[in-house]
Formats: C-alpha cells, structure tokens, sequence
C-alpha cells in the first residue's frame, strides 16, 4: 500500500514527484528558450551596443531607425522573395515526387531515400559543392544548361540571379521533407474513397487527384507550407557561406542581417529589434495555419 | 504501361537531379587540380588524387579534430536532452500535479519560437560568464530540447496506466518508472528523437559561428567554411574530400537508419 510506505498521501506523492520530474527541463526551458525570448523583446527597448557599460532605455528608437534604414527594407524584400519563390517550388515538387512515389511498385525505396538524401546531409558542406557546381565556366550547371542550350551565368556573382541560385539550393535541401510529409499524408487517406470514386466509373488519374488526394490532403498541405515557410525564412547558412550578403546586398536576408548588427557590428539592441521582427513573422505563419486549419475542421 | 514508365523516367531524372551534387562532390575529392577545371566533367579521374586530396583535407585543417567535437557535441546534447525532456513528458503524460497546464502550454508556446531567436541574449549572458569560446558555449543552449518533451509526451499518453500502477505495486519510484518502464516502451520515439536531434545538432552552424571563434572548438559545418574561407575556392580536391568526410557520418546512419530518420521527420508533424 501507497501510504504505509511514506508519511505524504499517495496524492500528494504523485503532485511532488510530477513537479520534480518537470522542474529541470522547466527550469532550463526558461533559462534558453522563454527567457532569453523575453530578454530580446526589451533589449530591443534599450540602446545598447554590446560591451558598454550604460544601457538606457530607448523606446521604439530601434525600431523607428529600422523603418528608415534602407538595407533593412532591402533584407526583408529579399528575405520574402526568397520565401515566396522556394516554397510554392519545395511544396509542388515534393507534392508530384510523394504521388509519383507512392504510385510506382518498384524501386519506391530508392526514390524516397535519394529525394530525402539532401535533408539529411550537411547543408553547409553540400552548399559548398552547389558553389563549385555554380562556378561559371567548370560549374555542373552552366555545363547542363549549354548543352540544352539554355542561358548561362555567374549564377552567385550576378546580382539578378543569385538569390534564385539560393533559392534554388533551399528548394533541393527541403524537398524531401515536404515529399516524406505528404507521404504520411497520403497514407492517411483511406482507399475506399478510391474504390468508390472507381465505381462511379471515374479512373482517370487526374480524376482520383481531383476527387479524392487533393480535398483529403487539405490539411497536410497547409502544415507542409508553414513548416516550409518557417524554415525558408531561416535562411541563413548558404548565405553566410556563399555570397555574404552581396553581390550588392542581392541576397541580404532577415538573420543575416541580424548577424551583421547583432554580433559583427556589436549592435545588440538593433539586432533584438531585427530579432523581434524575425519572430513575428514566423508567428505569423503559425497564426495563418492555426486559423486555416480550424476553418477547415468547422467546415469539414 | 506506359504511364508507368514515364513516371519511372521523371522520378529518375529528378533522382538524378537530388544526387547529382553528392555524386560531384565524390568526384572531384578524387581529382587533380587540373582535371577539377577541365571544360568536360567526367565522373572519374583519368589520374587518381584521392590520396592526396583527402590526407590535404586532415592536414590542412584539424579535421579529424571538428569530427571528434562534432561527435562529442552531438552526444552531450542528446544526453541532456534525454535527460531533461523524458523526466518531464512522463510527469506531463501520466501525473497529477498543479501547474501541469501551465507546464505543457508553456512548452507549446516554446515550440514556436525559432532557435534563432534567443541567441542575442544567449551570447550575453555567456560573455557575463566567461563562456564563450568554450565546449559549453555550443552545447548549453540546445540542452533543452522542447520538441523532444513534446514528442514523448504524445507517445507517453499512450502507454495504459495499468503498466504503471503495476510498476508501483512492485515499489518502483517515479524516476525509477521513467528509464525502467516508460523508456523501453517508448523505444521508436526515442530513435525517432535521437535521430532529429543528430541531424539538427550535426549540421548546427548559425549558433556555432556566433558562439566559437577557435579553431580546436569548431564543429564539422564551422571547419568546413573556416576551411573554404582559408583556401578561397582554390583547392577544390580537398575542399570536396572535407566535405565528404563531414557528410558522410549523417548520411551513412541515414542510409543504415531511414526508417527511424524519415518516421522522425514525420513525427514533427504529428499533432
């Protein structure tokens, strides 16, 4: 029996232990998580530049200094058609490669794991090698698009192309996420819907998409576009490594620019500031699929 | 019949398409300087480099030294993460207790933030500290992983109470039901985590820039730019081997492993 073996009730036991085994991941949660967020939110408040020994509070300075700064303009318009040109692209890929996986018998092994390869290989040493295959005279792709006869470029030195170069590098990375997420999705959809669907006399493959895979994936659609935007609007790492920004601030992106502000320049409370923007927009995201979701399950 | 082929087709181009950069970067850690920019790619060299490139690519960086760290970084984190987040999923799953709402709604609210976001304050407070440039710079700030609780929470919900009443019968404590009962019930999920948090924490390379600048602390991704950075795009032989090197681990245990990496990638977007 519970309470011969303590002086506490076994109610109060269980209410005592839940709270212990909660507390460190609790406690560490706040301290790099929760806390640290709060902390941006009112560093963003102050006029602080890192190492100095005042720190004043500053209202909306930082954020009236960003409504005039040009380059922060320039980074958010980058950052957003970065965002709007890679996932439409990741989301319809990877929507084709899952159906068109799903509805081969053989070899759908192979295709799933070389589709997937990409998201899990390192994104900085493979963003390296996109760098030689961009090169303008050896580079893969130049070499590609002569032999089809398609335009060539200095696709990461030409200030018209190098944020698609980027974009076109994200889209190959994050496919195979999206495709494994439809995949799950389109397990999910229960065949007698086919069956019916074919004794209504309608096969044809578009029929089934259009009746049947399309209105019964509603849902995995709008989390794999948010999940897609949310990392998209990441974008950092092939930036940081493969243009810095340039060429002239051509692929200046939100946390690059962040970067520069907050840890180059030492310009912390502007770089919160570039932070809190960052974090609404992600929000944001969340909000529109949250909202999109439950309009769903109403209606449905 | 024919439908079906021309899938075949289409699905191998953009195989080919998705493999293509591995594929090249395989082939040029294996060629001279020479045949790196000769104006026809051919898949193999006509004169083999590969001893060279890659013994250039472990001595011209420590690179054998960012693997270790990488490992040892990996582990440390995960450890922490296991550590921290099954004790609490547990008490959030199957225990009573007085701010549990609260709890969960909080690590809810933590999911949404991106982890770029706490770093300028992160940085401070490791500074005010003496922290940075250290092994515990990196790992501190992913010790907490609140994905992890929130997976093993959903799958803790499942397990029936009656397996843990029984434990109790038997005298286990809570924290002993937590590694002795739960923990073994819950082995896919646990892969399924210790997979992502490899994959995250492998190719982590925005906090680690930030938080190391010394060369015998930086992980694989950092050693690779620091090693790019250094050549500028003039040796690529050994620049594609490093990069090998530095991929191969995530992409062999992805190979030996997919079911546990692609069902963990799912389960992101379990609800």
């Amino acid at each position: 029996m519970a309470e011969a073996k303590g002086t506490l009730g076994p109610r109060r036991a269980e209410a005592l232990a839940g709270t212990l085994l909660a507390l460190p991941a609790f406690i560490l949660m706040w301290l790099m998580l929760l806390g640290p967020a709060v902390a941006v939110g009112l560093l963003s408040l102050t006029d602080w530049n890192f190492g100095e020994p005042q720190i004043r509070f500053a209202g909306l300075e930082n954020y009236a200094e960003m409504w005039g700064d040009r380059v922060f303009w320039i980074s958010l318009r980058n950052t957003v058609i970065y965002v709007g040109v890679s996932v439409p692209a990741t989301v319809l890929l990877g929507l084709l490669a899952a159906i068109a996986i799903e509805s081969v018998g053989p070899l759908k092994g192979f295709y799933r794991a070389a589709y997937f390869l990409p998201v899990a290989s390192t994104l900085l040493a493979m963003a390296l090698v996109w760098e030689f295959m961009f090169h303008p005279s050896v580079g893969f792709v130049n070499q590609v698009f002569r032999a089809l006869g398609l335009p060539t470029a200095d696709w990461l030195q030409n200030p018209d192309t190098a944020l698609f170069a980027l974009a076109a590098i994200g889209v190959w990375q994050n496919l195979g996420l999206a495709m494994v997420l439809f995949m799950a999705g389109l397990k999910a959809i229960p065949p007698d819907l086919y069956e019916a669907l074919a004794m209504d006399g309608a096969d044809g493959a578009w029929e089934r998409f259009r009746r049947v895979t399309w209105p019964m994936l509603g849902p995995a659609l709008v989390f794999v576009v948010a999940i897609t935007a949310i990392r998209s609007f990441q974008v950092f790492d092939t930036v940081q490594v493969l243009t810095e920004g340039g060429p002239s601030k051509s692929t200046e992106v939100l946390l690059f620019t962040m970067v520069q502000q907050g840890f180059t320049f030492l310009r912390s409370a502007y770089g919160a500031a570039i932070t809190m923007v960052f974090l609404l927009l992600t929000l944001a995201i969340t909000l529109a699929q949250t909202v999109l979701l439950d309009r769903r399950a109403h209606y449905g | 019949m024919a439908r079906r082929a021309f899938t075949h087709l289409v699905l191998m181009l953009g195989a080919a398409v998705m493999l293509a950069p591995f594929v090249i970067m395989l082939s040029i850690s294996l060629k001279p300087p020479g045949e790196v920019f000769a104006p026809q790619f051919a898949l193999l060299p006509t004169q083999w480099h590969a001893v060279e490139n890659y013994t250039a690519a472990f001595t011209k960086v420590p690179l054998a030294r960012f693997l270790l760290n990488g490992f040892f970084v990996t582990l440390c984190i995960f450890a922490a993460q296991a550590l921290t987040a099954l004790p609490m999923a547990y008490a959030l799953a199957k225990l009573r207790w007085r701010g549990r709402e609260t709890a969960f709604a909080l690590v809810v609210l933590a999911l949404l933030i991106p982890p770029q976001v706490p770093a300028i304050p992160l940085y401070i407070g490791l500074w005010q500290l003496g922290l940075l440039n250290t092994y515990a710079a990196i790992i501190l700030p992913s010790t907490i992983s609140v994905f992890g609780i929130f997976l093993m929470r959903q799958f803790f919900r499942t397990v029936p109470d009656d397996l843990i009443a029984a434990a109790r019968m038997d005298g286990l404590s809570e924290w002993a039901i937590v590694w002795r009962i739960m923990l073994p019930t819950a082995a896919p999920a646990i892969a399924a985590f210790a997979c992502l948090s490899f994959i995250w924490n492998w190719n982590e390379f925005f906090w680690p820039l930030i938080a190391v600048q010394e060369e015998h602390l930086m992980t694989p991704p950092l050693g690779i730019a620091f090693f790019s950075n250094a050549e500028a795009g003039t040796s690529f032989g050994p620049l594609m081997a490093a990069a090998t090197v530095v991929t191969a681990p995530l992409a062999l245990a992805f190979l030996l492993a997919q079911r546990a990496f692609i069902s963990g990638v799912t389960m992101t977007g379990v609800k």
